[in-house]
């Protein structure tokens, strides 16, 4: 499967300061990965040097297939900029048809309008654009995105001006984009986003690669939390065989199971006396994860 | 192709920007006071006479020159003013970075601007300025010598400034990019008269100062031309004196040069190149 980007080394300065350095990951072609990191760490510039819009000091970037100082590499990425500004005076549909032409892509007037819909502009087609809210205008930048046929995906912060509605929204149509096999990378903030629909995870901090994986090798196995009174030694012995026990209290967290065990070893449990107040399977967040990484960089 | 869809964007933006309608205003206005002058020349008497045929046409042809300076300076406004947002202002909003993330050169950008804004500004001066000629002629009979000519001549002065507008656009900021480039169109200006009075008075050194800001920034050199292009031939011959040297500053004293014209052409194509090339290495 080839990549839908590949970068090396992608270095940056701007003045003193090192905004990028070093940073080397790649997206597969239908993937969907997180590119998480705080504020500062260079996420925003090296998106910007994988779509050619800032020259990078050092490094390389094949865009579906091509160096990205090709323009013809970026024919077939959709993008969403962080800073997400379309001509006010234009209307909606007016955007969506000047993009649809520059990115030479012959797609019909239905599947346009079928976009506005997609992301709830529908009804204001015609409007001008410099009426648009904030919110309104970031649905659609996620249009201008998705209009041309995209077989990459690039969403700075998509979500960052929208209202709880409109970020399960954007949910639906990353999950439709992973459908489809259309390769994104999202940038973003919510981490629980992140979570749900990516495949993988990179992790900047300072310009650099902390970490990154798939979400299962970020955060490790499953872990469940018993509350449990008149817990006998052999009670205990029977947690501690279903994996690394710890206590607090009347609290048990047993780390690296299975979930399909949990059933059995409740089962076991009451027949051996035990009274269980509650079961919570949960594993590590990938906000602790995050936190926990970026924590141990500094 | 992607030139002629940013030409015709360029053009719809100007059309729906309040700019348009804050030139239009302003055209309208000078025509209708122009309109006023003209008529007022002719029906006055002056020291208890009308004025003769020839003295009218005299006067016409240098109140013609004046009027027009001002329509130019309308358009040098309009341009400039349009040229600076349409790359800085851009720029600046993140509107560029959705546009130059498609499959297109940012040349293909710029070029589609320049030619966008070349014929708004050239059709704003072939439509003003041919109103002017109409006026001057029905209210005095006056026609310019070289009509077309001259009005070519001030579109592509307009054409110089915007240029220089979209450099400056490319380096700094919107606002400022306009500014700085009308500022250097009036001084150039101002250099063109104080180089004509040198040239009357025979003072080499300050005729100087006209030629070499004629040179650096060509939009004067091209007013010059227009202007002998607008006026009454006679009218060199009525003035005499200094005035044929270059020292008054509605009256021309030769047509445009052939290698000036070269050079302007030059001038232009370096300039944009030059926006294009800092463009190009620009971090967005």
């Amino acid at each position: 499967m080839t990549n839908a980007v590949w970068t090396s080394g992608l270095r940056k300065r701007y003045r003193k300061r090192t905004a990028v350095d070093g940073v080397s990951f790649a997206v597969a072609r239908g993937e969907v990965l997180g590119l998480l990191g705080p504020n500062g760490a260079g996420k925003t510039t090296v998106i910007k040097m994988m779509l050619g819009l800032v020259r990078p000091d050092a490094g390389e970037v094949m865009l579906l297939g091509r160096p990205v100082t090709d323009p013809r590499a970026r024919a077939k990425v959709g993008y969403l900029p962080e800073l997400f500004r379309y001509q006010p005076w234009l209307t909606a549909r007016e955007v969506l048809d000047l993009h649809v032409r520059l990115a030479g892509a012959g797609v019909p007037e239905k599947e346009r309008h079928d976009t506005l819909g997609l992301v709830g502009l529908a009804d204001r087609a015609g409007d001008r654009v410099g009426g648009f809210s904030k919110g309104m205008q970031q649905r659609l930048g996620l249009a201008v995105a998705l209009v041309a046929r995209p077989e990459f995906v690039v969403l700075d912060e998509p979500t960052s001006a929208l209202d709880p509605v409109g970020r399960a929204d954007v949910r639906d149509i990353l999950l439709s984009l992973k459908e489809r096999g259309v390769a994104v990378l999202l940038n973003s903030h919510l981490i629980g986003e992140v979570e749900r629909v990516c495949d993988r995870v990179v992790i900047l901090d300072r310009g650099r690669v902390a970490a990154s994986g798939t979400l299962a090798e970020l955060l490790g196995g499953r872990e469940v939390r018993l509350r449990l009174e008149k817990v006998t030694s052999e009670a205990e012995e029977r947690l501690r065989s279903a994996g690394p026990l710890s206590r607090d209290g009347d609290l048990f967290t047993v780390a690296e199971l299975e979930a399909d065990v949990v059933p059995d070893l409740v089962a076991d449990l009451v027949e051996l006396g035990v009274r269980v107040h509650s079961v919570e399977p949960g594993r590590v967040s990938l906000e602790d994860r995050l936190l926990d990484i970026l924590g141990s960089e500094r | 192709m992607i030139v002629l869809t940013f030409a015709a964007l360029t053009l719809r933006e100007a059309a729906r920007r309040k700019v348009l309608r804050a030139l239009a205003v302003l055209t309208v206005v000078l025509l209708a006071l122009s309109a006023w002058g003209f008529h007022t020349l002719v029906t006055r008497e002056f020291d208890g006479a009308l004025l003769t045929s020839g003295e009218l046409r005299l006067i016409a042809s240098q109140l013609l020159n004046l009027v027009m300076f001002g329509l130019s300076l309308i358009a040098a406004l309009g341009t400039a003013f349009l040229a600076g947002p349409t790359v800085a202002g851009e720029m600046e909003s993140g509107a560029a970075l959705a546009i130059l993330a498609r499959p297109i050169r940012r040349s293909t950008v710029l070029a589609g601007k320049w030619l966008g804004l070349v014929a708004f500004g050239g059709g704003f001066v072939a439509l003003a300025g041919l109103a002017q000629f109409v006026i001057v002629y029905a209210t005095t009979g006056y026609w310019p010598s070289d009509p077309v000519t001259g009005l070519a001549l001030l579109a592509f002065q307009t054409a110089v400034l915007l240029t220089l507008g979209l450099l400056f656009s490319t380096l700094i900021s919107p606002m400022a990019s306009g500014v700085v480039a009308v500022g250097l169109f009036g001084a150039t200006w101002i250099a063109g008269v104080v180089g004509g009075v040198g040239r009357g008075l025979g003072n080499d050194s300050v005729a100087a100062v006209g030629t070499v800001s004629q040179v650096l920034l060509p939009t004067d050199g091209l007013w010059r031309g227009a202007m002998y292009a607008f006026q009454d031939p006679a009218a060199l011959l009525g003035f005499g004196g200094p005035a044929v040297k270059g020292g008054f500053p509605f009256l021309s004293d030769a047509p445009l040069t052939w290698a000036y014209l070269a050079w302007t052409i030059a001038w232009t194509a370096l300039v944009l190149g030059l926006a294009a090339l800092l463009l190009r290495r620009r971090d967005l």
